[in-house]
């Protein structure tokens, strides 16, 4: 491994990108309380306790960054070595925080950047085929890859920016094309997950739905990159976002709202456990961006009754007058989707070079106006349905002559939106079987249109198991109390 | 009559086997592009689609863009087109760059997927008819459209006007009634002649244009649920 060569330039190459960094700072400089976090960390990680490592790592890390690196990053590596017997694994691990904590906080030069990837690679190649016998906590090990990955899209969208490149940073980027390179970090990511056997562990869930690269993230069809770490809360809300997401430009709005419904209560019963966890304000993130997308499906597809009522209550005081804009087939409606989809979308990359010989324009923005654009098209095609629906549902017969004039249309228009209605509530999967995610049910004969209400459906028969299990829980109990 | 894709099956063939494999074990290896790009070819003449190959080639052409070939684009996004009612063609343009779509023949594609979407089928068979020289490249184009017209006629009727099924698939007189006539003998359509209105189409029964025969899922539980009061029971 090669990997401590890098090492050595890093504290000479600190100097010219230390403009970004708060003056005053001294890579070499040790404060005590670093010489003993370092000492006990590494310590817990030789001695395997995942406990402590843990607490150290949500905690400690933190509290010190707080105190004593506000402004400025932490030591160098080099000069916290002597603490951790140099030892080469830990440096890494040391290293891979140091480079998050300059993310968070300071925007990284160039030549730090590729020094991050430099890192990742000599780490991950520990990882998946070192015999190295450690044991980090999931949290960690989520972040580590949910920062590689972040760190790859932040490189793609300072890459894209090229107007403001000057020469010596153009050179650079050509000397290092390997670094956060696609294909390097996508194959990262697909030898994490086989490490992982995350895929087997799904399909033991029967989740094995939840499919979704996260770093090409506008392939909304392919990939399994999703790494789920079973507890670690950040990495399950991360992986429904994504799959409702996906399910939302899928058409499939059933799935979307049944799923962002289940984990937006999850997180509203839950939120007051999680208020210390450093994840906090990206639990909140998420939770914001969940209901806006939650807002578009209800728009796309009104079927409320999906949704449970301390859910629909939050929408509502949120989005409930938004809401009712977008169903009208307005532009006032229409920019709404704009806004919302612009909220809550994920960040979408170019992941291609550019071609340093053309003009030099910025394409940061490219993937995402691909996205809206392709998204508001939808829209568009759709915008006519929600004034159908207000008709067919106060209807329970209507002819088709009539309904036109009502919508003023011609009666060939009406026809293809009503068909049009049906194509859109209507999913087909790959074997040919239709899921219907319509909202109101219609057939045409000749020319009557017929509605029949979709009675709401009452589960009795989940609903007796569960008592029927929850009383036989009583009856031990009371079997078991012993009368004196 | 509800899988609108007959023309276009699944199966793999002998070479197929080998382009799954590929994708499957290294999905982001650029050396596969030219394998990837024959496989298309291979679809359009053999009539057989595997969108998980085309999505594969797109996104190795994101991270290679020089290497992209529009014609193997359109061919893609056409195959997709004659996969609907899935939505394809709008996972395939996500994956293609918005500089690449403004060509003159894409965006002549994304316009005819419109009309299909909003099942303005006279309105795409007219633009069809003008751009015989893209879609003439792949067979079977015409049928498949077909099927999905009627897809989303019987997702729609009971009874449908000999008109309104005309203008969907765009057969007339003589033709007509020879496709009719196909449909009556294999796929469960009927005839019914009116007086006044001319000839009805009977489309066959479906749940979704005959409400009442959808199963009520609400009263049947999985047997996993009761499954779990097993135990108890015993």
């Amino acid at each position: 491994m090669d990997g401590t060569a890098s090492f050595d330039y890093d504290s000479q190459q600190q100097k010219p990108g230390a403009e970004s960094v708060a003056a005053g700072y001294d890579p070499n400089y040790v404060p005590d309380s670093v010489k003993s976090f370092v000492g006990h960390m590494y310590r817990h990680i030789r001695e395997k306790n995942v406990y402590e490592i843990h607490q150290m790592y949500e905690t400690s890390f933190q509290s010190i960054s707080d105190r004593f690196f506000k402004d400025s990053p932490w030591p160098s590596v080099d000069a916290v070595a002597p603490y951790v017997d140099n030892d080469h694994v830990f440096c890494l691990l040391y290293r891979e925080m140091w480079f998050r904590h300059l993310y968070a906080r300071h925007s990284p030069t160039l030549r730090q950047r590729i020094d991050s990837w430099d890192n990742y690679c000599s780490l991950f190649q520990v990882v998946l085929h070192g015999v190295v016998n450690m044991q980090l906590p999931n949290q960690w090990l989520w972040d580590m890859v949910d920062e590689f990955v972040y760190q790859f899209q932040s490189f793609c969208q300072y890459r894209a920016k090229m107007k403001s490149k000057t020469e010596q940073e153009i050179a650079l980027l050509r000397q290092y094309d390997q670094a956060w390179n696609v294909y390097g970090v996508l194959n990262f990511l697909q030898a994490l997950v086989e490490k992982s056997t995350i895929i087997q562990i799904l399909e033991q869930e029967k989740e094995g739905l939840v499919q979704f690269t996260a770093t090409d993230g506008y392939d909304y069809n392919g990939g399994s990159n999703v790494l789920k770490f079973l507890g670690v809360i950040g990495s399950h809300i991360t992986t429904i976002y994504h799959y409702g997401f996906a399910s939302l430009m899928l058409r499939r709005y059933v799935d979307a709202i049944r799923e962002f419904n289940k984990i937006l209560l999850y997180i509203y019963k839950t939120k007051q456990y999680h208020q210390k966890s450093p994840q906090y304000e990206q639990i909140l993130k998420k939770n914001e961006q969940m209901y806006a997308l939650l807002a578009i499906s209800l728009s796309l597809c009104p079927q409320v009754m999906l949704v449970e009522e301390t859910v629909n209550s939050q929408l509502r005081e949120k989005y409930g007058d938004k809401m009712l804009r977008m169903q009208r087939s307005d532009d006032e409606g229409f920019a709404l989707y704009d806004e919302l989809f612009s909220y809550a979308c994920p960040k979408f990359i170019t992941p291609s070079a550019p071609s340093y010989e053309e003009p030099l324009v910025n394409y940061n923005q490219d993937a995402y106006r691909l996205q809206l654009k392709l998204f508001l098209y939808e829209v568009k095609q759709q915008q006519l349905l929600s004034g159908v629906r207000t008709f067919l549902k106060v209807y329970s017969t209507i002819s088709l002559g009539k309904l036109a004039t009502y919508m003023e249309v011609d009666e060939p228009t009406l026809r293809t939106i009503l068909m049009t209605y049906k194509h859109k509530t209507h999913a087909v999967d790959s074997e040919g079987k239709i899921t219907s995610n319509a909202d109101v049910n219609f057939y045409i004969d000749d020319d009557m249109i017929h509605v029949v209400e979709s009675k709401l459906a009452k589960r009795y028969g989940d609903y007796f198991l569960r008592q029927i299990v929850k009383l036989e829980g009583v009856m031990s109990d009371v079997d078991r109390i012993k009368l004196e | 009559m509800a899988n609108s894709t007959p023309n276009q099956k699944q199966q793999p063939s002998a070479m197929s086997y080998t382009v799954e494999q590929l994708i499957a074990v290294n999905p982001y290896n650029p050396d596969i592009l030219p394998d990837l790009e024959n496989y298309v070819n291979e679809q359009v003449s053999s009539q057989t689609y595997s969108l998980s190959a085309n999505l594969c080639l797109l996104r190795l052409y994101q991270f290679e863009p020089d290497r992209m070939s529009t014609q193997i684009v359109a061919r893609i996004l056409i195959k997709a087109l004659m996969a609907m009612p899935a939505p394809d063609f709008s996972l395939c343009l996500f994956l293609i760059p918005e500089r690449v779509q403004m060509e003159e023949q894409f965006k002549t594609l994304i316009v005819l997927s419109h009309y299909l979407e909003t099942a303005r089928f006279s309105q795409f068979w007219d633009e069809a008819a003008k751009s015989r020289h893209i879609l003439d490249a792949v067979p079977g184009f015409e049928q498949a459209v077909q099927a999905y017209a009627i897809h989303v006629l019987s997702l729609t009727y009971q009874r449908v006007p000999r008109s309104v099924l005309a203008e969907a698939i765009n057969v007339e007189g003589m033709s007509l009634d020879k496709f009719i006539e196909h449909q009556v003998s294999n796929s469960g359509w009927a005839i019914e002649k009116s007086q006044d209105k001319g000839q009805f189409i009977i489309l066959p029964s479906n749940e979704f244009n005959h409400p009442e025969l959808k199963k009520s899922t609400a009263d049947s539980v999985p047997l996993e649920h009761i499954a779990r009061i097993f135990p108890i029971l015993g």
